[in-house]
């Protein structure tokens, strides 16, 4: 644990946990309020969003790509509304057509336009370059004192903290309401809460824990880390605050595990290269959901039926 | 080229795709109208998204015995195996545990996808250069297809519509009503199991064309563009099956043109650019068809209230009011009516008479219902209810310009 692993695995390590802890925390809201599937929507959408900035600006910044995300974020939201009203059709087939049909749109983007000088290419998208986050100016644990090398940091590394931060803040100040209004919309209508409201903050906030993440880790770990570590947290306990606990320990285990596993695990089993790290804290995250599914203390439905 | 493309002129193993894509568009639109009625459109994309794992465990298995990693029957294969093993673990997690489907399919196909990464990492250190076309089953790329492949898609395609054909019946009844195909011997839980089966079947195939990210959308977007048109469930199945089959073919067509244009993305905006289409200019739901019923009523709307004024002798002030009453000669530009419209603003001031007698009286309780202030009263009673109606109010007094 020395020089070497403060330069190459360090700041991996560590964005991966802060990605995992700010998806899997509006995570839990989402399944709770069945709306898992929007952090896979988000993800896909972002894609061409993304392209057309870069297309306009040239560059692969931070602000152009975030406006860009948010800008086809919007303009999903407004055509998966325009197309359930207009044809009077289920959401989550609704769903199906914007986000196939931009992810589409992205792709070709992609394809037609010479993107070969920067890091996007249509894998990079979907797997993440976690593994390419490290930092070139640290020369050991004494560098995290160092002012000249922290300037050197990753930039991912302080824009996914600043979200991770920005989401436990949003839980901290609506904790009560989103409770309320998670498990009993009619009752918070009642109250007075603004329940519509606080829905599309939550769907706001998940959008954006997604596009910070998207571009340090791509879209399927983003996917994973907002379902599986809530997911198994919900078969482990029956109180919110539980579960939000346990995800978020879910959450750091399959970030360490998993990088730990791609970087190192290779090596043990006598190979040369490290496999991606993204699709692996995403396949450890699998496996503690399906631990949880045969072994959770909570995994029982009580009360719903199966088709609820 | 386009042309070219399209008359099947570029060549057999072109030709080959764009008629294996065809079929597989066309049995796409029909099982995706079944997931789609039965609400379940998106458990499609867990399946399609599972397929990567098998897809690389084939490929290195092949490629360790010595064959082809390449084998497109062998992937296929593989990818059949890990999509059931996915559509297993999401009906485990959502009939097991508490958690919902939704979450189920998204854990699903995030877990499988991510392991699939993690192998296809693993086959890129593997043996370099071989691995070289598994990136192209992620988008869809036919691209300097083979012969062997080119055939295998359009056999499968054939096939998998076959099947879709035989099982037509069934999925329509257990789609529509559960309870009566459980009374005549059918099991909805076997039915529903191979509805997902025909849905992997179409994964499966659409691997090399459409890619496994995108195949959701051929799943998925026929059936909701078909709903456009039409009422008739099987109405639904034939027109999805079209708009799959047309988007497959014209798809590959246009990939097939020019270099630099992913088979996957190209189909799935063909696809949308028909989905749009129909969004504007179905007959019945489209944004086309409201607005122009929107225009119609807004029109007899302001005709009737203008009519009402010039019998109440009042001003028409409002400026679409003035233009239709003009447009329809009922008066002049400026507002002053004509002797036409003297004639229909007297009558539609006595229908309002009478509509305020039809309220009044019990016995025209149902025909009061009706009036919603637009509606003919000679279409709602008789000719003798309403002389009837009429001897209660007296006699009609002409109205004085």
């Amino acid at each position: 644990m020395g020089a070497e692993f403060v330069i190459l695995s360090l700041t991996p390590i560590l964005i991966g946990i802060f990605t995992a802890i700010a998806c899997a925390l509006p995570g839990n809201f989402l399944v709770l309020r069945k709306q898992a599937l929007i952090g896979d929507a988000i993800s896909h959408v972002v894609l061409p969003g993304i392209v057309v900035a870069f297309l306009v600006t040239g560059t692969v910044g931070t602000w152009p790509m975030m406006i860009g995300a948010a800008a086809a974020s919007i303009l999903a939201v407004i055509l998966i509304e325009a197309i359930r009203r207009l044809g009077r059709i289920e959401t989550g087939a609704a769903m199906g057509v914007v986000f196939t049909s931009m992810f589409a749109g992205g792709v070709l983007l992609l394809e037609r336009s010479d993107t070969s000088t920067v890091h996007l290419d249509v894998e990079h998208a979907l797997m993440g370059n976690l593994e390419s986050l490290i930092w070139l100016d640290a020369t050991g644990w004494e560098s995290l004192v160092d002012p000249v090398a922290l300037a050197g940091l990753p930039p991912e590394l302080l824009r996914i903290f600043l979200t991770m931060l920005g989401v436990i803040g949003f839980l901290w100040v609506f904790w009560r309401p989103l409770k309320i209004s998670t498990f009993d919309e009619g009752f918070a209508r009642v109250i007075g809460m603004r329940t519509g409201a606080l829905g599309m903050a939550l769907v706001i906030v998940s959008a954006i824990a997604a596009v910070a993440a998207f571009d340090a880790v791509g879209s399927i770990i983003v996917i994973a880390m907002f379902i599986c570590p809530p997911a198994a947290a919900r078969l482990m306990t029956n109180r919110l605050e539980h579960q939000v606990a346990w995800s978020v320990v879910f959450a750091v285990i399959s970030a360490i595990l998993g990088y730990v596993l791609a970087g190192y695990g290779p090596l043990w089993l006598g190979g040369t290269d490290a496999v991606s790290a993204a699709g692996m804290i995403a396949t450890v995250s699998g496996l503690i959901l399906a631990l949880a599914v045969a072994f959770g203390p909570c995994r029982e439905r009580t009360g719903a039926s199966a088709e609820g | 080229m386009l042309v070219d493309a399209l008359t099947l002129q570029l060549g057999y193993n072109a030709t080959l795709v764009a008629i294996g894509a065809a079929l597989l568009g066309i049995s796409a639109g029909v099982t995706g109208t079944f997931l789609f009625l039965r609400k379940r459109a998106l458990v499609s994309d867990a399946i399609s998204h599972a397929t990567l794992p098998g897809v690389c465990l084939a490929f290195i298995l092949m490629a360790t015995l010595g064959g082809d990693g390449r084998n497109l029957a062998g992937l296929m294969l593989g990818s059949a195996v890990s999509a059931w093993l996915g559509l297993v673990c999401v009906q485990v997690i959502s009939h097991k545990t508490r958690l919902a489907e939704d979450a189920a399919i998204g854990a699903v196909l995030s877990v499988f996808f991510g392991f699939g990464v993690v192998l296809l990492t693993v086959i890129q250190t593997m043996s370099s250069g071989r691995q070289a076309g598994l990136d192209g089953l992620l988008l869809g790329s036919t691209a300097g297809m083979l012969y062997a492949d080119a055939l295998i898609i359009a056999a499968g395609g054939a096939i998998t519509l076959a099947l879709v054909l035989l099982l037509r019946r069934p999925m329509t009844l257990v789609a529509f009503d559960p309870q009566y195909a459980t009374s005549i011997g059918i099991d909805p839980r076997r039915v529903d199991m191979m509805t997902m089966g025909l849905v992997m079947a179409v994964t499966v195939v659409g691997l090399k064309i459409v890619g496994l990210i995108l195949i959701v959308a051929l799943l998925i977007i026929p059936p909701v563009t078909a709903r456009f048109w039409t009422e008739k469930s099987a109405n639904v199945v034939l027109i999805a099956g079209a708009i799959g089959g047309v988007s497959g073919y014209v798809g590959a067509a246009i990939s097939a043109s020019a270099p630099a244009l992913p088979t996957g993305p190209i189909i799935v905006l063909t696809c949308f650019a028909l989905f749009v289409l129909s969004l504007f200019l179905a007959p019945e739901r489209g944004v086309l068809a409201a607005f122009l019923r929107h225009r119609r009523f807004q029109k007899r709307v302001h005709l009737r209230q203008g009519l009402l004024a010039l019998a109440q002798q009042q001003p028409v002030y409002e400026p679409l009011t003035r233009r239709l009453l003009a447009r329809e000669g009922l008066a002049r530009p400026d507002g002053v009516p004509t002797e036409a419209g003297k004639a229909r603003a007297a009558k539609a001031l006595r229908d309002e008479r009478r509509w305020q007698v039809v309220h009044r009286l019990p016995e025209y309780e149902g025909a009061a219902s009706l009036y919603d202030g637009l509606r003919d009263i000679e279409t709602v009673l008789t000719s003798d209810q309403i002389s009837e109606i009429d001897a209660t109010i007296g006699g009609p007094k002409g109205v004085t310009a």
